[in-house]
């Protein structure tokens, strides 16, 4: 029982302490003006070099949706609604949570650890000493690359998902090019793309504010591959429940 | 010469959990002298540092910078009071994303509008007096422990500090790299005439370079004066200490 009570104690410390650091984090980002080179740095490595491994999933994903609903389409004979099937299910959800997954485990582990061992090497106590703030210096140009970059790469993943159902679409149900990308606009509402970048967003700042948290707790280089661990399990979680309030917010309105 | 209290540490009080880590530390550091804290691994001596840093807030007690309080200071004077003081860490704590040159003349690329030529030739004299040159394009990780050190004293003079802290500058060094080191403390002491504060374990060399020193024992000052004091002293505990011996009045209970 007081084991209990203390692990809802941490719990709501845990929390207390993410809202703080999202408060200061907000603080920074309207503070002051940032160089565009900094920033781009940051961009390269958490979007641009994400690329190919959300290439990858997001092209085979689209590949397995279309065999996964040509599969049930078959008892109504009506293969040819694979093109909607396949880009309504990327754009609304797959994309966005597995971009952000991807994300998480790839930018957001290397953002904690990153920064989890300029801790423990005295590093972040050295920019304070230089009166440079590490949440203004280390955390705000994370923050705005996963904030510019996840919407980015869920446009990117949702378009080469679409190939992958269409090189399915074309070989097996040999749908023609134009017949398989008309079906695919028609089937896309506003309503569903403006969902599925404002779900890219809220989980982009999900990994930054939890990545960067996580990565200034340790102590020592024990504590690093645990808030490694924690990063990228909190993510995760975090990311699975705001995908749940989403879409059955969207659902609604 | 009436001495000036540079930094004035009042019976300050720090605890973690419930560890209690400081209880009831003061010393004081004069314009332009070489203060030495020593005391053995654990002692706090950390920890008491952040505290005159301002990177932690004492539990009880102040820190006076310049006879100002650092508690309670808006964001502007805690600035002014931080650029104070010149860091060399431990580890030397460079930071290992930026070259040397961008660490070395890291202050100006942060606070000034300083043109890159201007800062590399400062950073380039800069390099040169503690001794090395040619490596502004390289990384920390490229380099020796030695060297890092070295690049970190540059890196803490380079905005001329009033104070120059260093925490353990010989640990992890060789023999011939602590030699360099230490000369190049005392060089830039005479040359320059800041107050520095070192912390240390390593009596041999801090004693070298001190001109005053303080014992920290158990989150105490259990010793404060000259080399001359010191060698009068007949406390058995830091006469243990001096001796380097295992028998004596500090035992392992008291860490």
């Amino acid at each position: 029982m007081i084991t209990l009570i203390k692990r809802f104690e941490e719990m709501f410390q845990y929390l207390g302490g993410i809202v703080l650091f999202v408060k200061d984090t907000l603080w920074w980002f309207f503070a002051k003006k940032r160089k565009l080179k900094t920033l781009l740095r940051e961009i390269v490595v958490i979007g641009v070099d994400s690329l190919p491994l959300v290439s990858l999933i997001a092209f085979f994903v689209g590949i397995i949706i279309a065999f996964q609903t040509a599969y049930q389409l078959k008892q109504f004979k009506s293969e040819i609604y694979i093109a909607s099937l396949v880009a309504l299910s990327l754009v609304r959800e797959l994309g966005p949570v597995l971009s952000s997954l991807i994300v998480a485990a790839r930018s957001g582990a290397s953002i904690t650890a990153g920064i989890g061992s300029m801790k423990i090497s005295e590093q972040v106590d050295a920019l304070e000493t230089f009166a440079v703030n590490p949440i203004d210096y280390l955390v705000v140009p994370k923050f705005i690359a996963l904030f510019v970059c996840m919407p980015l790469l869920v446009i990117y993943a949702d378009c080469l998902g679409i190939i992958g159902g269409y090189i399915v679409g074309s070989t097996k149900f040999s749908l023609p090019a134009g017949l398989y990308f008309q079906l695919t606009f028609d089937a896309l509402g506003v309503k569903d793309i403006v969902g599925g970048i404002v779900k890219s967003i809220c989980f982009g700042s999900i990994i930054a504010f939890v990545s960067c948290f996580e990565g200034f707790r340790p102590f020592s280089s024990i504590d690093v591959s645990r808030s490694v661990t924690h990063a990228v399990v909190r993510s995760f979680i975090l990311i699975i429940i705001c995908d749940c309030i989403l879409t059955a917010l969207f659902y609604f309105i | 010469m009436a001495l000036k209290p540079k930094i004035q540490v009042e019976n300050i009080h720090k605890s973690f959990e419930n560890k209690q880590v400081l209880k009831g530390a003061s010393l004081t550091v004069y314009e332009g002298e070489t203060f030495l804290i020593i005391g053995r691994s654990g002692a706090g001596k950390s920890v008491l540092l952040k505290n005159i840093l301002g990177l932690q807030h004492p539990d009880s007690g102040r820190v006076l910078i310049d006879d100002t309080d650092i508690s309670r200071l808006n964001p502007s004077e805690s600035k002014r009071i931080r650029l104070k003081f010149g860091l060399v860490y431990q580890g030397s704590a460079l930071f290992d994303f930026l070259t040397i040159e961008e660490n070395v003349g890291f202050y100006f690329y942060q606070h000034t509008k300083m043109k890159r030529a201007r800062v590399r030739e400062k950073v380039r004299d800069m390099l040169a007096l503690v001794g090395l040159k040619d490596i502004e394009d390289l990384y920390p990780y490229q380099l020796s422990g030695g060297m890092r050190k070295r690049v970190a004293i540059a890196r803490a003079i380079i905005y001329n500090p009033e104070i120059i802290v260093y925490d353990e500058p010989t640990t992890g060094v060789d023999p011939i790299s602590v030699d360099k080191i230490v000369s190049l403390i005392e060089g830039l002491h005479s040359q320059f005439n800041i107050t520095s504060l070192v912390v240390t374990h390593d009596l041999e060399v801090g004693l070298k370079i001190a001109d005053r020193l303080a014992f920290l024992l158990g989150g105490r000052m259990i010793f404060e004066g000259d080399t001359q004091d010191l060698e009068q002293t007949e406390d058995k505990r830091v006469i243990q200490f001096l001796e380097g011996s295992s028998k004596g009045p500090i035992q392992e209970m008291e860490v």
